[in-house]
């Protein structure tokens, strides 16, 4: 995993609320045995429509998303994470995330970034006026920046620091692998076993 | 002070914990299938990690399956590689995967209780949100990722924060006819599709505790559409009657080491939840959504909302958006909405209780002109239990589809899918736009409210039935 320490690119606001992971991707696109590649399932319906903010032509190379609350809600689906980094996001940066969505990007990198919902509405007014505007997260200070506005955000301690030393968890957790050798040895008899 | 259900599952499970980080934590069974696991097998390759423990995981094909014509090769090529995918992945790794035509196949959270692997105390992950079924018998059930998946498998282990508790607690009876998902449909309504997030929510209280493990399944299985993670109900003699005897229960010294055991398991009577919610079980009715997630819902007898109902600008917006999607005009009695396809099965009731409850509505009916109705069940044993119990002669004569097992309709990965425009009536867990199916429109109900509504052609409760033929 790369190393996240600051980001700056461009916005696009996402003015929805309970944005599940079957409109971040549908089920179609869960198929497929790769891990990459499903950029173009991103926001596969929705993109239909020319409207959509991501087919105006202003948006167009964006890496940071602004969402309205409940963001990655429903499926556990990894793909959606897959999908949006595919895609070329960085950052997501909402009032409230859905947990399994919320882990799924720290483990893959993909920074989601906890505002209050004022904040959410400050970023969106800045981003629609002006599409160019340079958004900068900086993930050590834990601010994000934008035409002079500038927001604290929430990010879990754990996962920041993992992301800024860009660690892989399995690795970490097999550093202890003494520890779960102890723990099985004194797992009750009455446990249920697969075979 | 005394601790809840949830803190002692959590507390026997730490293998390790450390200040700063989050804690280790064991895991007793994974459950894995073909449509979450091909990219964590790769992992594991490209590194070189087994899997730990291959005897406490197993596979199951059920997301993308047929339910019809499963003799036959699967024709979608691109599902029929990732079937096969698992396949390899299984024998190469040595997992047992229950593959089509095996008598154990079935939807992930059907099998493991059906088979006695759930039981009390446990903590439980898959690579599907829906695992929090698994905690309607007192046990952690958790919907993971795909990194995490291959987490589980390289260490059987998980890194995870505590979760803060939620009592809901439902006191007094459920009147007649109002069922466990009527029940947690209007839980999620209440407390919102994010009133859960950080939560493991603890069902309590009298009507909880009557209810069957099958009910008790149906409710824990949606706590992810109120956004919590896991949801749990105390073991119980319920609970210990429906385990004991089951093919992988405890047996002999075990068994009674096992249940005193989960005797202690209960929350204990001063321990603190961090939120509470109560629910007046007497109050409630059939219960169906309107919109586009499952917390836009209402009472069958109810009227669809207008955005002007509510006040936060976010739900007005929702509202707005969710009736048009759904081409519903605000104002119009829910039991008017006509319904051209009615699904019963999925991990939410897709059990032998369900399909009994929709059968003995259907039984000496028929569906509607022109109404397509789907029965699948949710694993083989409950189809063959079923037949044992005349219920595929009950809905074929009815006019329905008796399937083979599988996710079908629920999330439409296999060919059981809505066309842009229709309509269902759905006892599956998630009415999101397209869900099942590109531009499929779907009303969440419980088995008993999908069959009268297929008899009817409207949303519609078994009530409605009485002298209407």
């Amino acid at each position: 995993m790369d190393k996240f320490t600051v980001h700056t690119g461009t916005a696009a606001p996402l003015r929805a609320s309970n944005v599940d992971t079957d409109q971040i991707i549908p089920a179609e696109y869960l198929k497929r045995i790769t891990r990459h590649g499903f950029e173009d399932g991103l926001f596969n319906s929705w993109r239909k429509d020319a409207n959509f903010v991501l087919n105006r032509p202003a948006y167009q190379g964006v890496s940071v998303l602004v969402a309205g609350p409940d963001f990655g809600t429903g499926s556990s689906r990894e793909h959606a994470v897959w999908a949006l980094m595919d895609y070329g996001f960085k950052v997501v940066i909402s009032s409230r995330f859905a947990d399994i969505f919320r882990g799924n990007s720290g483990k893959q990198g993909l920074l989601t970034a906890v505002v209050e919902q004022s904040a959410v509405e400050q970023l969106w007014k800045i981003i629609e006026e002006d599409p160019s505007t340079p958004v900068t997260v900086d993930l050590e200070g834990q601010v994000i920046t934008a035409a002079g506005f500038t927001t604290k955000f929430e990010v879990d301690s754990y996962v920041r620091w993992r992301l800024m030393e860009g660690l892989d968890d399995i690795g970490l957790t097999l550093k202890h692998v003494d520890e779960i050798t102890a723990f099985e040895a004194k797992r009750p008899s009455f446990k249920p076993t697969t075979i | 002070m005394g601790r809840t259900l949830a803190q002692k599952v959590w507390d026997d499970h730490v293998v390790r914990r450390a200040e700063g980080e989050p804690d280790l934590l064991y895991i007793d069974l994974h459950l894995t299938h073909e449509v979450t696991s091909p990219q964590a097998f790769d992992g594991l390759r490209a590194a070189g990690r087994p899997v730990r423990r291959k005897d406490l995981t197993i596979a199951t094909e059920d997301h993308n399956v047929p339910t019809t014509d499963i003799d036959k090769p699967i024709v979608d090529p691109i599902s029929r590689a990732q079937i096969e995918a698992l396949r390899i992945n299984t024998k190469e790794f040595g997992i047992e995967n229950y593959e089509l035509g095996n008598k154990e196949q079935g939807i992930v959270h059907i099998i493991a209780p059906q088979s006695g692997l759930t039981q009390p105390g446990m903590t439980i992950v898959c690579g599907d949100s829906h695992t929090s079924t698994h905690g309607a018998f007192g046990s952690i059930g958790m919907g993971i990722g795909t990194s995490e998946v291959e987490h589980v498998l390289a260490t059987q282990t998980l890194p995870l924060k505590p979760f803060k508790t939620m009592a809901i607690t439902v006191n007094g009876k459920l009147p007649v006819g109002v069922t466990a998902k009527d029940l947690i449909l209007a839980i999620i309504a209440e407390i919102g599709t994010g009133g859960g997030q950080g939560y493991i929510l603890e069902y309590r209280g009298e009507a909880v505790r009557a209810l069957s493990m099958e009910g008790r399944m149906t409710m824990c299985n949606m706590s992810i559409e109120a956004g919590a993670r896991a949801g749990m109900i105390a073991p119980d003699e319920t609970t210990f009657e429906y385990v004991k005897g089951r093919e992988h229960a405890p047996k002999g010294a075990d068994w009674d080491a096992a249940v005193a055991y989960w005797k202690t398991l209960p929350t204990d009577d001063d321990a603190v939840f961090d939120r509470e919610v109560i629910i007046d079980a007497t109050k409630l009715s059939p219960f169906v959504t309107w919109g586009t997630n499952p917390g836009q819902g209402a009472p069958l007898s109810a009227t669809v909302p207008s955005p002007d109902d509510f006040t936060d600008e976010v739900d007005k917006k929702a509202t707005e958006k969710a009736l048009e999607y759904m081409d519903l005009k605000a104002g119009m009695p829910i039991r008017d909405i006509k319904i051209d396809t009615v699904f019963i099965g999925s991990c939410t009731n897709g059990r032998i209780e369900d399909l009994r409850a929709a059968a003995d509505v259907l039984k000496g009916n028929k569906i509607a002109d022109g109404m397509r109705m789907m029965v699948v069940p949710g694993s083989v044993r409950v189809r063959l239990e079923a037949m044992a119990e005349g219920l595929d002669k009950v809905f074929l004569e009815a006019g329905a589809e008796w399937r083979e097992a599988g996710c079908s309709m629920c999330l439409g990965m296999n060919p059981d899918k809505l066309t842009p425009g229709e309509r269902s009536a759905s006892t599956s867990n998630r009415n999101f736009e397209g869900r099942q199916g590109p531009g499929g429109r779907t009303h969440l109900v419980s088995p008993a409210v999908a069959a009268a509504t297929a008899i009817r052609g409207t949303l519609s409760s078994p009530a409605d039935l009485v002298g209407s033929n």
